[in-house]
């Protein structure tokens, strides 16, 4: 079915942030994506991974679980937490939309991964947990290199 | 984070040196606040340079900052923003309430 595929499960612990994106990164990074691609990935699976720690789980500790698969030059990244769930979810989805302006959230966690990655999906249950799923296709490095040469004419 | 006072001006100055995240943007919101208590600034520019990663918590972090400076009449900047940080605050509208301004990183 698919290409590749990868898991990953670790503690609730926002210590955890660092060492989830970059894995996922350095699994992504088969796919040749550009350093701006890489960084797009990056921060859209640190704002699923923090959200997840901070409203999922809030102060208790939860497993988050993150699996990554690549079919042809897609990457599909599942980030879940079986913490307290969204009690709705457009609302959630909504630029500057927070429950937790308190602590310096400015609500543009959605908003990120909506313009950062193709597609996002959000599965959520009140009470059971919340999962979200991330698409986005890496363009080869000969489309790449076709697009540059395309702009390099431009500019002639 | 390191920070430099110029007295003259009342430029407070915040040099960011790590990931800006959920896990360590606690300590700089701390350091930055009291910081900015202890000087008053009349400015305060934040330097991205050696910025390789943010994500929204960085969003909270400057505007929150820009809130407590903002109420003791100073001003807020940011300089040297990569093009993920500037594309962020871009997206978000931070850079209509925070302007980019150009300084150049002291060795
Ligand atoms: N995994 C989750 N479990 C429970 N609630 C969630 C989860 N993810 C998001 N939410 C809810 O959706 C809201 C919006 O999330 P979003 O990431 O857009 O903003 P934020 O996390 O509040 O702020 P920011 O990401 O900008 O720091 C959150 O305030 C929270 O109420
Ligand atoms: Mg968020």
């Amino acid at each position: 079915m698919f290409d590749n595929e990868m898991k990953l499960e670790f503690l609730s612990k926002s210590n955890n942030e660092a060492f989830a994106r970059i894995t996922v990164a350095a699994f992504a990074s088969q796919l040749d994506p550009t350093i701006e691609e890489l960084a797009d990935i990056k921060t859209a699976v640190s704002e699923a991974v923090t959200n997840a720690i901070i409203h999922g789980y809030e102060d208790k500790t939860g497993v988050v679980k993150i699996v990554c698969k690549i079919k042809e030059n897609e990457l599909e990244i599942q980030i879940s937490d079986n913490g307290k769930g969204i009690e709705n979810v457009e609302m959630a989805k909504q630029p500057l939309y927070t429950t937790r302006p308190n602590l310096e959230r400015s609500g543009m966690g959605f908003t990120i991964m909506e313009s950062f990655m193709d597609s996002i999906e959000i599965e959520s249950i009140l009470g059971i947990g919340t999962k979200i799923t991330m698409r986005k296709t890496i363009k080869k490095m000969e489309e790449n290199l076709e697009e540059d040469d395309f702009a390099n004419s431009l500019r002639g | 984070m390191e920070s430099e006072f110029i007295q003259e001006s009342k430029l407070l100055i915040f040099r960011i040196t790590e990931e800006i995240d959920e896990c360590s943007v606690q300590k700089i919101r701390r350091k930055a606040d009291y910081e900015i208590e202890r000087y008053m600034p009349k400015k305060v520019i934040f330097d991205f340079n050696r910025v390789t990663f943010m994500d929204s918590a960085g969003i909270g972090l400057v505007i929150g900052r820009y809130k407590i400076v903002n109420m003791i009449g100073g001003k807020v900047e940011m300089a040297n923003l990569n093009k993920s940080v500037e594309k962020i605050f871009e997206m978000c509208g931070v850079l209509k309430l925070i302007p980019i301004t150009k300084l150049e990183e002291a060795v």
